[in-house]
């Protein structure tokens, strides 16, 4: 791809269209597998195979096609009702679209193609309906990606066709060119050009934009009706088009392209888009002496096949054609260098900035809310939030074609350790900025892969604990506080902490008669060099531990946990941030700086009352709220801005509600305004900062920082009252 | 001052801005300056480096403001109004140079500038790359490198 070869950038268009194809075809099979398939479901498999099929023998891809091809004639067969698949018939289907997906990626990326895994998956395929399809026919593999039928193709040896080719002006208004496409057609065989000049008025009545020019040609070919239709597939509708299948040899003379020598070279230029510009005379009120294009040409066509639709030419179509239509405005994509993006993202960031100065000197010129002033910049304000919501939708791509990948995961290795596991996912709209997708595969492909060889148990061991013989795995995703969870849950045996706690003092993990509490133990499976595969099968156990995982995790700015119960399974849980994207915050101030809390993460918020605080522990204290005490923590001193107040009488307390349950009372000085806020990362230049997720910039253009609550509480200082050596010192 | 720029051109003349921190001149390689701007407060960033006074908003960018001072052990002193921030890029990262005031742009040749001496006890040897004389005052050459707070560096 280094050469800027155009069919490249067409090539690559078609693997991005792969991906999508493949994407309908897994959420088919899935649909088909859960029951919940309707008649549409297995046509809309069908079609995505279908369509990569033709987009792939446009390309020459061999081995795609064939396997493609094969994939869906047992397709077509559930299709027609001949064959009822069953669980097994699906589970296949699935690995097939596994291997579609490897062959298209091979293709891609011009790999020779692993026949090993291809053949077994097409043979059982074939097995489905009893014996291999008839092979393909050559016309298949031409470029005809819609038409199913394979005997559309008359295949009748040196036909002559006569084709009238009328142009509107329409053609050239959408910057065809005739000579191109009678070109074109000359490719096909013996061809004779007849131009029709008789409708060119005179000079001062010529309308430069009308199309006064018609063809005939005679062409002699061993192609089809359709061949020559594809000719003319770009300017269907832009054109009146009649071909006509002469059985005798055609008697006019096969010579060249022009007869009349010079003019028709030179009328298609004058007639072309360009022609305005370069014609002598400009827009003339003179009548059009438009032509009746829809007239017949009686004289010369005994047996019209068709007139000005160019589809009605066409050979009949199998039932799919018209479906696969309808179906292909469902999804268009656009491809856009990811830099322009992120350009167009920061642009919005500083205009969101922008506004929120213009507001505040606004507020401070003191002009009346009615003023038109203040009405403008509403409306400004509402229309910077909507494109900045439009803006950060670009980045945002829903987990679903992570999730998807996962399934395969799940697929091949539960076939790779002979263990029978469901995989179920939720939440896959969930929508994650691109890049967090894209870092997240194989983190999460390791998860999957443990989940499968160490959490869930074989059969015996599941039957006889009373569960059913099959696993089951599920991937979740969740918008939560701000950040997106992913949970990958396995109802398996849950973690042996035993056994975790026994290999880490063989491996010299830890000490051996240190004490650690049950999330201590799981958080060993974290350290590097541990793996608690007694024996090393081939899927997980190859010395990619779960540190990897934590530690691509952590370059993203999430956090992984872990919690299980013994008996009942595993769950992972990544807690990611939302880079790139806006964050409802509240502002506060604490010790004089301005902080942003993130509206997900509070609960409540309340003024400090006294006889709400108990004093535990030498330095700390716990707020009693309702029936139950949350640890009081004061913001300035868990950011070390300032030591412990004596007495934080006429403060506010934020009352934090985390995802994993940590809960806690926030001490902040005041409460400034609650607002949206855009994210700019801190990590580039500091790395990770206990208890800061990020930044961003206020009206004033100051830099606040974004308050990352979980964080902070794990690393909790906890000091609200001042210790008494600092109460001597002040006193 | 004196004709600086009037020194013959060399071959392997390089650009120094030269600036002024805790009484002391030191100078960049013009090529890594990208602006320079007046004071802002920066917004303190909690469990940094005593060093680092916190980020500003440069344009809608957070960019860390490093206490040249600070970090070369000389002072840590209370910025204010009359301070400047040169902004520089190094190694793919942009941070703000906290000074007390810009001073000149120098052309010296390569061949004008010494090692410095080896004083092992010296805190601010590692940051210094060269040592160079403009009219009977020692200037140093800053290397930036070694001065940015970049925690990839160790990794590589």
């Amino acid at each position: 791809m280094t050469t800027p070869d155009p069919m490249a950038e067409i090539r690559a268009s078609f693997f991005i269209e792969c991906e999508e194809l493949l994407e309908a075809l897994q959420d088919g099979l899935t649909q088909l597998d859960s029951g919940e398939a309707d008649d549409e479901t297995i046509n809309v498999c069908f079609r995505a195979v279908h369509s990569m099929k033709g987009g792939a023998g446009a390309f020459g891809l061999e081995d795609l096609v064939r396997f493609a091809h094969r994939y869906e004639t047992v397709m077509d067969e559930v299709r027609a009702g001949r064959l009822i698949p069953d669980h097994q018939a699906v589970l296949l289907f699935m690995r097939s679209a596994d291997v579609l997906s490897d062959i298209v990626r091979y293709s891609r990326d011009g790999q020779p193609i692993d026949t090993g895994a291809v053949e077994p998956t097409l043979r059982e395929l074939e097995g489905l309906v009893g014996g291999p399809p008839e092979e393909l026919e050559e016309e298949v593999t031409d470029f005809q990606p819609l038409t199913l039928d394979l005997s559309s193709g008359d295949t009748s040896c040196d036909t002559s066709f006569v084709v009238a080719f009328r142009p509107e002006p329409e053609l050239f208004r959408s910057g065809n060119e005739p000579l191109h496409l009678l070109r074109a057609l000359g490719e096909l065989g013996d061809v004779s050009t007849e131009p029709d000049v008789s409708k060119i008025p005179l000079l001062d009545e010529l309308d430069p934009e009308s199309a006064c020019l018609s063809w005939q040609i005679t062409l002699d070919s061993n192609r089809s009706v359709a061949d020559i239709e594809e000719v003319f597939e770009f300017v269907e509708g832009l054109c009146n088009l009649e071909i006509e299948v002469q059985t005798g040899p055609s008697d006019a003379g096969s010579v060249g392209l022009p007869s009349v020598p010079g003019l028709p070279d030179l009328i298609p230029d004058l007639d072309g888009g360009d022609a305005p510009e370069q014609t002598p005379f400009p827009e003339m009120d003179t009548p059009r002496p438009r032509l009746t294009l829809t007239d017949p040409e009686t004289g010369q066509t005994a047996s019209c096949v068709a007139t000005d639709p160019l589809s009605q030419a066409q050979p009949p179509r199998s039932s799919d054609a018209p479906v696969q239509s309808a179906a292909a405005p469902k999804k268009t994509t656009v491809r856009v260098d990811l830099e322009r993006i992120e350009r167009l993202v920061n642009l919005v960031g500083e205009l969101v900035i922008n506004q929120a100065m213009l507001s505040q000197s606004v507020a401070r010129a003191g002009l009346p809310s009615t003023s038109a002033v203040v009405q403008g910049l509403e409306e400004f304000m509402q229309l910077t939030r909507d494109i900045q919501d439009g803006v950060m939708m670009i980045r945002a791509q829903p987990v679903k074609s992570l999730f998807q990948r996962m399934a395969r995961i799940v697929r091949e290795s539960s076939a790779a350790v002979e263990k029978s596991v469901r995989f179920a996912t939720d939440g896959e709209a969930t929508e994650v900025d691109k890049t967090v997708i894209e870092r997240l595969a194989d983190p999460l492909t390791h998860m999957i892969r443990n989940a499968v060889d160490h959490g869930v148990e074989d059969s015996e061991r599941r039957l006889a604990a009373g569960k059913p013989a099959e696993g089951c795995i599920t991937l979740s995703a969740a918008h939560r506080s701000g950040r997106v969870v992913i949970e990958v849950t396995d109802d398996g045996g849950g973690i042996d902490r035993d056994r975790v706690k026994a290999i880490a003092i063989e491996r010299g993990l830890i000490d051996p008669d240190v004490a650690l509490s049950d999330s201590e133990i799981d958080d060993l499976l974290f350290l590097p060099g541990f793996s608690t595969a007694g024996q090393v099968s081939n899927l997980s156990g190859r010395g990619v531990g779960m540190d990897v995982v934590r530690k691509a995790i952590a370059d993203l700015g999430g956090r992984v946990s872990i919690s299980s119960t013994p008996g009942e399974g595993t769950c992972f849980s990544i807690s990611l941030p939302l880079t790139l994207a806006v964050l409802d915050g509240m502002v506060v101030n604490a010790a004089g700086e301005a902080l942003v809390m993130p509206i997900s993460a509070i609960a409540e918020t309340m003024a400090y009352r006294e006889e709400d605080v108990r004093p535990l522990g030498p330095e700390t204290q716990v707020l009693h709220i309702r029936d139950s005490f949350v640890p009081l923590l004061d913001l300035g001193v868990e950011l070390g801005f300032r030591p412990p107040k004596p007495s934080y009488e006429g403060s506010v307390v934020l009352l934090i509600a985390s995802e994993n349950e940590t809960r806690g009372a926030l001490i902040v000085d005041t409460i400034h305004e609650q607002r949206q806020v855009v994210i700019k990362g801190l990590q580039e230049s500091y790395g990770h900062v206990p208890g800061i997720a990020a930044a961003t910039i206020l009206g004033d253009g100051q830099v606040a920082l974004i308050l990352d609550p979980v964080d902070m509480m794990a690393n909790a200082v906890g000091r609200t009252r001042p210790a008494v050596s600092e109460l001597q010192a002040a006193g | 001052m004196t004709e600086r720029g009037a020194q013959i051109a060399d071959a392997t003349e390089r650009e120094l801005l030269s600036f002024r921190v805790g009484g002391q001149e030191y100078c960049v390689d013009i090529m890594s300056v990208r602006e320079i701007r007046g004071w802002t407060r920066p917004t303190p960033v909690p469990r940094s480096e005593l060093w680092i006074r916190g980020v500003i908003n440069l344009r809608g960018t957070v960019l860390p403001i490093v206490d040249l001072a600070g970090r070369l052990g000389i002072a840590v002193e209370d910025a204010s109004e009359r301070n400047v921030i040169i902004v520089v890029h190094v190694r793919r990262q942009t941070v703000g140079l906290l000074v007390d005031a810009v001073s000149d742009i120098l052309a010296i040749p390569e061949s004008e500038m010494r090692p410095q001496p080896d004083v092992t006890s010296n805190t601010n040897e590692t940051f210094i790359k060269a040592l160079t004389i403009i009219d009977d005052r020692m200037l140093r050459v800053l290397d930036l490198e070694a001065v940015l707070p970049d925690s990839t560096r160790d990794a590589a």
